[in-house]
C-alpha cells in the first residue's frame, strides 16, 4: 500500500491529474483492463472507487484528478507514503476479444481509464482508434501512450488550445458518417458521456461506457451506486463499472452523483482544499 | 408465583439519543445474582435446547447463584467464544426465553417473567472480560498442523475461527472491508455493541493464534483456487448476506433513498456522524421514513434519529411497516428502545411510489392502506394492500431495510459451489459441506437472514466438521 512513485501529468490553474504506482503485489497479479481498486486515504478517509491503469511485477496504477475532497488528500501523499486501505481488484474486467473496428473516446482523466482497454484491445487484433478530450492543452494526459495503442488518433480541446476546437463527439459522429465499426467505448465526465450515446445511437453501434458512480464498500453491499439500465436497477461495483451506453438513465445518474456536492464543499472549506 | 424479573438499567432515552453509547447498562453483580435466583433450575431444561449452540444454561446460571462468575464464563465459553457479543445482541426472546418454562404457551415471544439469560449471559461476558479470564488451547496434534482459511469475519467466520484455534489449528480471516466484524460492525450501531466490547471479543480471537488479513476479497483478490495452492487444507465460508433488497417501486434511485445496509456502513463504519472529523458523509433529512420491521430497521431509524438530534434537528423519524407490531420480526427490546427514544411507528402501509423534486431528491411517499388476510407461509398474517386507500407521507429521506440477498462476488467465479434459486450456497446439513471438497460455509450464505447466534451455530457445526475432515487428510 506504498507509494512507489508519484508523477504530476498536468497541472492548469491548480487543477492537477496526478499518476501514482502502489506497491499491491495481490492485486497487480489478478487486475485485468476495466478493473477497479477501492481506497482510503487514512484511518478517517472515505473509500474511493479508482480505475486501474496499468500494473507492474508488484504494483498497480492509478491516475486521478485533484477534483474533490479525498483526490485532493490522496494528491498530497508522497513517495514511501502508505495508503490506509486498498481492495481490490473489483468489477468486471472489459470483454476483451476481436470485434473488428473500434473507437476508444476518452475525456479529461477519463483517458487515463481507456487506455488499459486500448492497450488491450489493440493486442487482440482490434484497429483502434482514439479520440482524446480535454479542456485545454495543459489538461491533456497520455497522448503518447495512447498513440501507441491506437492506429489513428484524434484529439480535441474545448478551447481549440491544442489540435481540433470542439468536443470529442464532434470527431466521433464524423468518423461514424464516414465508415462502419463494431465497437464504441467512452469513459469520460457523464455528459460526455451521455452525449456519446446520443451520437451513436444513430448508428447502431454497440457502446459501452465505465461508470463513475459513488461507492461505499465496492463490493454490492450497499447499493449507493446503483443505477438504472434498462429499466432495472444495477450496481455498479458488482454488476459494472460498464454497461451498455444507450440503456443508461442518464439522469438519474447524474443527480445522484451530486447527492453530497454541499457536504463536499463544506469538507473541502474547512480543510482549505479549494 | 415466581418474583418478577430483575429489570437492567439503561440510559434515560433523552440523554442517550445525543449520542452512540451503548443504551443498556447490563446486571451489576447483585442484578445478575438475583435474576439467576428466580430460575427454576428444571429437570429437564428446555432453554438448553433453545439455543442455536446449547450452551448449558441451567449449569452457568447456577454458579452465578453460587458466585462462580468464572466458573459460569467457563461454562458459557464451552459453547460460545463470543458471550459478550451475544449477551447484547441475542433474540433472546425467540430463543432461549422463549423456550423458558416461565413464557406462557403459545406465545409468540417470550414473557415478561421468563429468566433475562440474555442479561445474565453478558454480565457473566463482561466479567469474563474485565478479569482477563483466559480459555485454553488444547492442541489437537492430528490436525494442528493444518491451515483453514475462513473467508468473512463476520459473526460465522470469527465463531469457526475461534473454534478451530482452540484446537490449535492455524487459522486465517479474510475480510473484504478495512475492519474486521462484518455485520457486527457495519450493521449493528454502537450503541447496541459497544465498539471496545467488539474489538475485545475479536482480539481475544487474535491472541488464541488466528490471524485476520482486512482489505481481501476471496473471489477477487484472488480465489479458492489459490486458497488450497498456498496450503490450506479447508476454507469455511461465512460470507454474508450481502446484497441489500429494495422493494422495486418508481422513484427509489431518488438521492436521499438508502438501503439500510449503506446508511448504516456509513454511519456504523465509516462514522459519518462524525464528519467532517469523518471524511464520509451521510445526509440527514426533516422527515425521515424506514421500510421495514426487522432490527435492521430499528437500528436504522433510531440511528437516523440520533443523526437529526445531533444536528439540531426536531427528531421525525418513522417506521413503516406493511403489517402490525405483533409481526414484526425485530427483537421486543428494540421496539421498546425505538419507541422510547420517540421513533415513530406507523402500521399497515404499503409503499407503492417514491416522488421527487426536480433535483432528484426524494419528497414523499405515495402508499396504500393495508389490512392483515390470511397467514402466509411464515405463520404471519400477510398484509393486503386496500385499493382505493391511497395517501402520501413526506418524507425526504427514506431507508429500505426490507432484507438482504446473497452476495454472489465469490460464488460466480466458483462453478463448483452450487446455490439455489435465492444464489444461497447449498450445504449438506449434517456437515455444512459445500458441494466443492474442502469448503464447508455457516451464516446468512446459507440460510438467508438470520440472527448472529444463529450463523454462530451454524459455524461451530461447520468447525466440527472441518475438524472430522482434517482427521482423514496426513498429518502435517
Amino acid at each position: 500500500m506504498k507509494i512507489l512513485s508519484k508523477e504530476v501529468l498536468s497541472d492548469f490553474q491548480g487543477v492537477r491529474v496526478i499518476s501514482m504506482e502502489i506497491f499491491a503485489p495481490k492485486i497487480a497479479l489478478k487486475a485485468k483492463p476495466g478493473q477497479f481498486i477501492a481506497l482510503m486515504v487514512n484511518k478517517d478517509g472515505e473509500r474511493v472507487p479508482l480505475t486501474i491503469v496499468s500494473t507492474g511485477n508488484d504494483s498497480i496504477r492509478i491516475i486521478f484528478q485533484e477534483a474533490g475532497f479525498t483526490t485532493r488528500l490522496l494528491g498530497r501523499l508522497n513517495l514511501q507514503d502508505t495508503l490506509y486501505a486498498i481492495v481490490g481488484p473489483l468489477g468486471h474486467a472489459t470483454d476483451i476479444k476481436r470485434f473488428g473496428k473500434v473507437i476508444l473516446v476518452g475525456g479529461g482523466v477519463g483517458i487515463a481509464e481507456i487506455y488499459p482497454v486500448a492497450k488491450a484491445l489493440k493486442e487482440a487484433g482490434n484497429n483502434v482508434t482514439g479520440i482524446l478530450g480535454a479542456r485545454t492543452r495543459d489538461l491533456l494526459i497520455l497522448e503518447n501512450e495512447l498513440r501507441e495503442a491506437s492506429s489513428q488518433l484524434f484529439v480535441a480541446t474545448d478551447d481549440g488550445s491544442y489540435q481540433r476546437k470542439g468536443f470529442v463527439t464532434d470527431i466521433l459522429k464524423e468518423l461514424l458518417e464516414k465508415d462502419k465499426y463494431d465497437l464504441v467505448y467512452s469513459v469520460g465526465p457523464i455528459p460526455m458521456m451521455k452525449r456519446v450515446a446520443q451520437v451513436t445511437k444513430g448508428f447502431k453501434v454497440k457502446t459501452i461506457v465505465s461508470l463513475n458512480a459513488l461507492m461505499v464498500d465496492a463490493t454490492g453491499m450497499c447499493g449507493c451506486c446503483r443505477v438504472t439500465v434498462s429499466g432495472q436497477t444495477k450496481f455498479s461495483c458488482i454488476d459494472g463499472p460498464e454497461f451498455e451506453a444507450q440503456e443508461i438513465d442518464w439522469e438519474e445518474l447524474t443527480q445522484r452523483n451530486r447527492v453530497y456536492q454541499d457536504k463536499e464543499k463544506h469538507i473541502c472549506n474547512l480543510n482549505k482544499l479549494f | 408465583m415466581p418474583k418478577p424479573a430483575v429489570k437492567t438499567k439503561e440510559v434515560p432515552a433523552c440523554e442517550r439519543i445525543l449520542g452512540f453509547s451503548e443504551v443498556t447498562c447490563g446486571y451489576t453483580q447483585e442484578e445478575a445474582i438475583l435474576e439467576a435466583s428466580r430460575c427454576l433450575q428444571c429437570k429437564d431444561p428446555k432453554c438448553i435446547p433453545g439455543c442455536p449452540v446449547g450452551i448449558n444454561i441451567k449449569q452457568f446460571i447456577k454458579q452465578v447463584t453460587q458466585k462462580d462468575f468464572a466458573g459460569a464464563y467457563y461454562t458459557i465459553r464451552e459453547k460460545n467464544n463470543f458471550p459478550c457479543i451475544c449477551g447484547r445482541v441475542c433474540p433472546a426472546e425467540y430463543q432461549c426465553r422463549k423456550a423458558c418454562v416461565l413464557t406462557k404457551k403459545d406465545s409468540p415471544f417470550a414473557s415478561a417473567d421468563s429468566i433475562n439469560i440474555h442479561f445474565i449471559e453478558r454480565f457473566v461476558g463482561d466479567f469474563g472480560m474485565k478479569n482477563g479470564l483466559k480459555v485454553n488451547i488444547i492442541p489437537d496434534e492430528k490436525i494442528s498442523g493444518h491451515k483453514v482459511a475462513v473467508v468473512g469475519s463476520g459473526p460465522a467466520g470469527l465463531c469457526c475461527a475461534g473454534e478451530l484455534a482452540r484446537l490449535g489449528v492455524k487459522v486465517t480471516v479474510f475480510e473484504a472491508l478495512h475492519k474486521n466484524g462484518g455485520v457486527l460492525r457495519y450493521g449493528i450501531p454502537p450503541f447496541r455493541m459497544p465498539r471496545d466490547i467488539l474489538d475485545f471479543e475479536i482480539n481475544y480471537l487474535k491472541s488464541l493464534g488466528v490471524e485476520i488479513l482486512p482489505n481481501f476479497i476471496v473471489g477477487k483478490t484472488n480465489d479458492l483456487a489459490d486458497l488450497f495452492k498456498e496450503g490450506f487444507s479447508a476454507v469455511f465460508l461465512g460470507l454474508g448476506a450481502g446484497v441489500p433488497s429494495f422493494l422495486g417501486i418508481a422513484g427509489e434511485n431518488l438521492c436521499n433513498v438508502y438501503s439500510a445496509n449503506e446508511f448504516l456502513t456509513r454511519v456504523n463504519l465509516m462514522s459519518a456522524y462524525e464528519f467532517p472529523k469523518a471524511h464520509t458523509p451521510v445526509n440527514i433529512g426533516k422527515h425521515i421514513l424506514v421500510v421495514g420491521g426487522g432490527n435492521t430497521a430499528m437500528d436504522a431509524a433510531r440511528c437516523a434519529l440520533r443523526l437529526q438530534k445531533m444536528n439540531n434537528i426536531e427528531p421525525d423519524t418513522t417506521i413503516v411497516y406493511r403489517r402490525t407490531e405483533v409481526e414484526m420480526p425485530a427483537r421486543r427490546l428494540e421496539i421498546e428502545h425505538a419507541k422510547e427514544e420517540g421513533v415513530k411507528f406507523k402500521m399497515l402501509v404499503s409503499p407503492q411510489e417514491f416522488k421527487g423534486d426536480d433535483s432528484g431528491f426524494v419528497k414523499v411517499l405515495k402508499s396504500l392502506e393495508c389490512k392483515l388476510g390470511q397467514p402466509d407461509a411464515s405463520g404471519r398474517r400477510r398484509p393486503v394492500a386496500i385499493e382505493g386507500s391511497d395517501f402520501e407521507i413526506e418524507c425526504d429521506l427514506a431507508i429500505i431495510a426490507i432484507g438482504l440477498k446473497a452476495n454472489q462476488v465469490l460464488t460466480s467465479v466458483t462453478p463448483e459451489i452450487k446455490t439455489d434459486k435465492y444464489s444461497d450456497v447449498i450445504v449438506n446439513p449434517q456437515t455444512m459441506e459445500t458441494s466443492m471438497r474442502g469448503v464447508f460455509a455457516g451464516g446468512d450464505i446459507v440460510g438467508g437472514e438470520g440472527t448472529v447466534i444463529e450463523a454462530m451455530g451454524m459455524a461451530k457445526k461447520a468447525a466440527l466438521a472441518i475438524k472430522d475432515y482434517l482427521y482423514q487428510l496426513p498429518i502435517k
